[in-house]
């Protein structure tokens, strides 16, 4: 099967997995590794006589991984994608659909961030942005015109938290998981430097950006699908000024994932607008 | 509601009667599981492909069901295209249930058999026409074999409303109360309130008096019971001399083409839906996995035997992915 070349990987990406979380997988009542752990012997024997393969399992290469192959991946992209238009609360659709379609996309983001030193620190060092890395308060103690200022408060007029991006579970390579991890995270970080709200309208036009710049698969669909739900006032302004507004900024900016963004908390942010090649958000919706 | 049979005591020998496995449950859904569990024998048995405790197994399958009790018949449409609904019918129809029956359907969660058996018996009642004139099914009798008259019953019966003993009467039982309370609000849409009873317990260790009931079903439920030689122990238990005991499980698939076809089905697509339409993939690739775990046709035929019941046989349907086991309490048992 295709599984065979990645059995090495497997192993050393497990025993890996293994030092760094021994504490807490002593605890964990309900193990997913076997018992007689043989890591190149996954054939047992089913409760028929029937001889079968262990796939490779839950939460092996990183806490919450799913492992799909090639067709699961091609139905799940179906899906959600489907889903997503049916049912627009359903967030995790969206999230699977990124995590599916955006394997080339997460590699290619990587290599960018590892010509980068910034994206090379932040490869290395994997901050992740959650309540426990970033006071919500600190935030809110920034004065106005700050970078973190303008974060706090699209937080906290919008209800959001750093804490609720939903966790990985397609990506099969933990390196590219962390890239879509990143991904997630800045993406409110990117809402706040373009000064874009998180209505139908303001994440259209992050999605442009984010189209241009990573090359995310779902993010060229949420472009391209997205603006088929917005009103007729909405879609003139769309059509007007923001969409070549984000077109714009997302060919000029600088690459905006290796951005170093916890180091800018307390920049001026028409500076760090200037200082990426960020061209400031259209006058008519300067509201968060 | 009316109430259950009386009970007239622990109905098995286990050490665990239901109320203590129910404050264990609740009380270990913290990191404290470890500490409040009592040190049982250790053994292994599987969930899924997992290998796990026993004690362990009924809680996880719990888990599973709560989580899937609210869109369980939605999944089962789609993951079998409606084909389900064709099995449960064909299931009841085997079954020929007459006018009197007093059916226990175990691991009943959301009703399916319940309501298609009541739908029979009523229809039966509706069309006199398929009864033949040589054989006429009495359906109000004052003595016989089916009920005893109020004036000649030995110990008080508890007066249950709606609770007749020549009445065809179902009751359900389950061991989650998330898929009886689906099953409850099912019924309510439906305008059914008399001939159902909606009983939480354990299969393996049933809260009903011996020699009980006249049928005893179990469908899609027997392969998530951790022992299911127990569990056919306590149907036979429960069962009246003479009573029918019917299985509707998934079972293997001969052909082993239609065999490889289904394996990738079920692995690929399943899981894939349960992500998309329930949000829940780990439930759907257990649900795929124990039934490969579960024993095949032949195998289960011989536990049945085991547990003490004749005439057991099985009948395959859609090429063995599901199989209809039945077998009876006879009035002499013959190891």
């Amino acid at each position: 099967m295709s599984r065979n070349p990645m059995r090495k990987c497997l192993t050393f990406a497990k025993y890996c997995f293994l030092r760094q979380n021994r504490a807490s997988q002593i605890t964990r009542t309900l193990t997913t590794f076997s018992p007689n752990d043989g890591e190149d012997d996954r054939m047992y024997v089913d409760g028929n006589g029937q001889l079968r393969e262990r796939k490779l399992g839950y939460d092996e290469l990183y806490p919450g991984h799913i492992p799909t192959s090639t067709l699961q991946k091609v139905l799940l992209s179906i899906g959600s994608a489907g889903m997503s238009l049916l049912d627009p609360s359903r967030d995790d659709m969206i999230a699977t659909l990124g995590e599916t379609t955006g394997t080339w996309a997460l590699r290619s983001i990587k290599e960018k961030m590892e010509a980068d030193p910034t994206g090379q620190r932040i490869l290395t060092e994997q901050p992740v942005i959650n309540t426990n890395t970033v006071s919500i308060d600190y935030l809110g103690s920034l004065p106005e015109g700050t970078f973190g200022k303008k974060y706090w408060h699209f937080l906290s007029k919008n209800g959001f938290s750093p804490d609720a991006r939903l966790p990985i579970h397609f990506v099969d390579d933990p390196e590219l998981k962390y890239v879509m991890l990143r991904y997630r995270q800045v993406h409110d970080l990117f809402h706040s430097v373009l000064g874009m709200p998180p209505h139908m309208l303001g994440e259209v036009a992050v999605k442009w950006v984010e189209a241009l710049q990573t090359g995310l698969p779902m993010c060229a669909l949420g472009a391209l699908f997205g603006p088929l739900r917005l009103g007729p006032k909405h879609t003139k302004k769309y059509l007007e000024t923001y969409l070549p507004w984000a077109i714009r900024n997302g060919q000029n900016a600088k690459f905006l994932m290796a951005v170093y963004w916890e180091e800018h908390w307390e920049d001026d942010l028409e500076t760090l607008r200037q200082e990426l090649n960020i061209e400031p958000p259209p006058i008519i919706a300067s509201k968060s | 509601m009316a109430a259950p049979l009386k009970i007239s005591g622990f109905c098995c020998r286990n050490e665990k009667p239901l109320a203590n496995f129910i404050y264990r449950f609740l009380s270990t859904n913290s990191a404290t599981k470890n500490e409040t569990r009592p040190k049982n024998e250790s053994r292994e048995t599987h969930f899924g492909f997992e290998t796990v405790a026993e004690d362990e197994k009924e809680e996880r399958v719990y888990e599973v069901f709560k989580n899937v009790a609210g869109k369980y018949d939605l999944m089962n449409d789609a993951m079998s295209f409606g084909i389900h609904r064709l099995w449960k019918d064909h299931f009841i129809h085997r079954m020929a249930p007459v006018e009197g029956t007093k059916l226990l359907d175990v691991a009943g969660g959301t009703g399916d058999i319940a309501f298609r058996f009541l739908q029979y018996i009523q229809s039966q009642n509706d069309d006199p026409i398929m009864v033949e004139e040589s054989f006429s099914i009495p359906t109000n009798i004052e003595a016989g074999a089916y009920s005893i008259p109020s004036d000649y019953a030995e110990e008080e019966k508890i007066d249950l409303s709606g609770y007749k003993e020549d009445t065809s009467h179902v009751t359900v039982c389950d061991i989650n109360q998330e898929m009886l309370n689906v099953g409850k609000s099912r019924a309510e849409e439906a305008g059914i309130f008399t001939g159902i009873d909606w009983v939480q317990g354990n299969a393996e260790c049933l809260p009903f008096e011996d020699n009980s009931f006249d049928a005893y079903t179990i469908a899609y439920g027997i392969r998530n019971c951790t022992h299911v030689d127990k569990v056919l122990t306590e149907a036979f238990r429960v069962l009246k001399p003479g009573g029918r005991f019917m299985c509707l499980e998934f079972s293997q698939v001969n052909n082993l083409g239609l065999r490889r076809l289904y394996d990738s089905y079920s692995f690929e697509v399943i899981p894939v839906m349960g992500q998309v339409l329930a949000r829940d993939w780990k439930s759907y690739q257990y649900l795929v996995e124990s039934i490969r775990q579960f024993p095949n046709q032949k195998k289960f035929a011989a536990m049945i035997r085991q547990a003490g019941f004749g005439m057991v046989t099985y009948e395959n349907l859609t090429f063995g992915v599901s199989a209809i086991h039945s077998g009876y309490k006879l009035l002499k048992v013959v190891k």
